[in-house]
């Protein structure tokens, strides 16, 4: 217990980094993720070729060289002076929007075709049938699937504690570092993770629930 | 080469003759193929403003097909279609803006299963239309009172019989105030109990001078709403008369057919 309350600053400090580095990364994720989805069934091929590459190129690398690649690489090519969390942030959010464009997407096609029919038969515009009528309906059915991806990003936002940015699994490293027990500092620092994910699962189920209650 | 005389494309009947016999859908040379599938051969249709045209005929024999090319929901592959004397637009704005004045109203009624039934209602009226809310939901409750739903207003579609979300689903066509409205097989998902309430809405409408092409099975509806009805074989527009001709003396061997099929079977 005694090195949870002695050193409850840095956990603290850890505990803030990796909430705020899983909350920015996850909402950039939804909102690319989003647009993935929009651009693979749109009639534009250029956009749907675009879409796949993106998805095929991100699913298929493993995260930790994308870290590699998004804080060594990345910065002397593109962004110089890019903050690590920045880094870390576009890394996370657009390794796992690939994994949400392709939920939303299996989301899409299960909503019945007549949906989008009988939106254009009203005389909306693609744009319009996809975010009025199809997407908020494909977003229902890929909640769970993507409720488990946020919380698989929490998970992978851990890797970013080894590439300098401030988190809990950060604070862990430096902990077990300076000389304290490490299965100690391994617990708290895993039920740190748990309570955060346990969150995210509650918070996806009872959107669930509403969204089942309301139809 | 069709075995079957083919009558003339626009209606010549005293009855079938419509309140102004101007011409509002125009079909002309309209081939359409599914592959290899010839589905629409040289159909020439024209409904007049305010005609009620009937369009019937077997299984597979194009006529959804022909509904759907009408608001380009099936593109075509040779002919023209016109609507008000407009040419059907390609894709884009233009085909959005031509789609929202021609009504659809389908056999699986497709509601917007996400949103109320006064929202289903209201929804293209605010999107398309860009009506205030205020006069659309006002629109709309008088278009659900007309079809008989206005105590459903708030639930979704789910939670409605299947007469009712037809019901509904109508009023969301008319909401747009289409200058025609098509319906493929409106009442063939319905239990039996429930179709006469839609037809019964269709019946008024037609009344009301609503332009109208519908897709049935319901004989009755033919006989006593329609203009004109259309016989359709394989792709074929085969004969078309006004209801109680075609009824009572079919000219075309697959009329006589299909007809010995449906009405004493
Ligand atoms: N999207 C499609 N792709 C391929 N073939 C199709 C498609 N839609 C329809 N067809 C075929 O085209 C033909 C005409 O179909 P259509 O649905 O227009 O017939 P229909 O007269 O409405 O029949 P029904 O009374 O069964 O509804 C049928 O043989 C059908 O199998
Ligand atoms: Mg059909």
């Amino acid at each position: 217990m005694h090195v949870l309350l002695d050193n409850f600053a840095l956990f603290r400090h850890g505990f803030v980094g990796t909430l705020l580095l899983t909350s920015v990364s996850a909402a950039l994720s939804l909102a690319l993720g989003v647009l993935v989805a929009a651009c693979r069934v749109s009639p534009v091929p250029a956009l749907r070729i675009l879409a796949t590459v993106w998805v095929t190129l991100l699913r298929n690398t493993p995260v930790t060289l994308l870290f590699l690649v998004a804080v060594f690489a990345a910065p002397r090519i593109l962004f110089p002076g890019t903050s690590h969390f920045a880094l870390a942030v576009g890394a996370l959010g657009c390794y796992t929007s690939a994994f949400v464009g392709e939920a939303l997407r299996r989301g899409v096609d299960s909503v019945p075709l007549g949906q989008a029919e009988a939106a254009r038969s009203l005389g909306m515009t693609f744009p319009q049938t996809l975010r009025l009528v199809v997407l908020p309906q494909a977003g229902r059915t890929a909640l769970a699937p993507i409720g488990s991806l946020m919380v698989a990003l929490t998970k992978n936002s851990a890797i970013a504690g080894s590439f300098d940015v401030t988190d809990l699994f950060a604070e862990q490293r430096r902990l077990s570092a300076t000389g304290h027990d490490v299965l100690e500092v391994f617990v708290w620092i895993a039920l740190a993770y748990l309570l955060i994910t346990f969150v995210i699962s509650e918070l996806f189920q009872l959107l669930e629930h509403r969204l089942a209650v309301a139809r | 080469m069709s075995d079957s005389p083919v009558s003339p494309a626009s209606p010549r009947s005293e009855r079938a003759v419509p309140p102004s016999g101007e011409p509002l859908v125009v079909l002309d040379g309209v081939n359409k193929h599914f592959g290899a599938l010839h589905v629409l051969r040289d159909i020439d249709l024209t409904v007049a403003r305010g005609e009620v045209v009937v369009v019937i005929g077997p299984s597979g024999s194009g006529k959804s097909t022909l509904c759907r090319t009408i608001n380009r929901l099936e593109t075509i592959d040779s002919g023209a279609i016109s609507i008000d004397g407009r040419p059907l637009p390609q894709e884009g704005r233009e085909l959005a803006r031509l789609r929202a004045d021609v009504g659809m109203v389908f056999q699986s009624f497709n509601l917007f299963t996400h949103k109320t039934v006064l929202e289903n209602v209201t929804l293209g009226q605010i999107k398309v239309r860009k009506s205030p809310r205020e006069t659309a939901e006002r629109t709309a409750r008088s278009l659900l009172d007309r079809v008989g739903v206005s105590g459903q207003a708030d639930k979704y579609p789910a939670q409605l019989s299947g007469g009712q979300q037809q019901r509904v689903a109508i009023a969301r066509a008319l909401a747009m105030e289409p200058k025609v409205m098509l319906f493929d097989e409106p009442t063939s998902a319905l239990d039996p109990e429930m179709i006469n309430e839609v037809l019964e809405v269709m019946r008024q409408l037609a009344r009301d001078g609503m332009t109208m092409v519908v897709v049935t099975h319901e004989m009755g509806f033919a006989r006593s709403a329609a203009h004109r009805v259309v016989f359709m074989a394989d792709g074929r527009i085969v004969e078309q008369a006004p209801p109680d001709r075609f009824f009572s003396s079919p000219r075309s061997e697959r009329a006589k057919d299909f007809l010995s099929k449906i009405l004493h079977h």
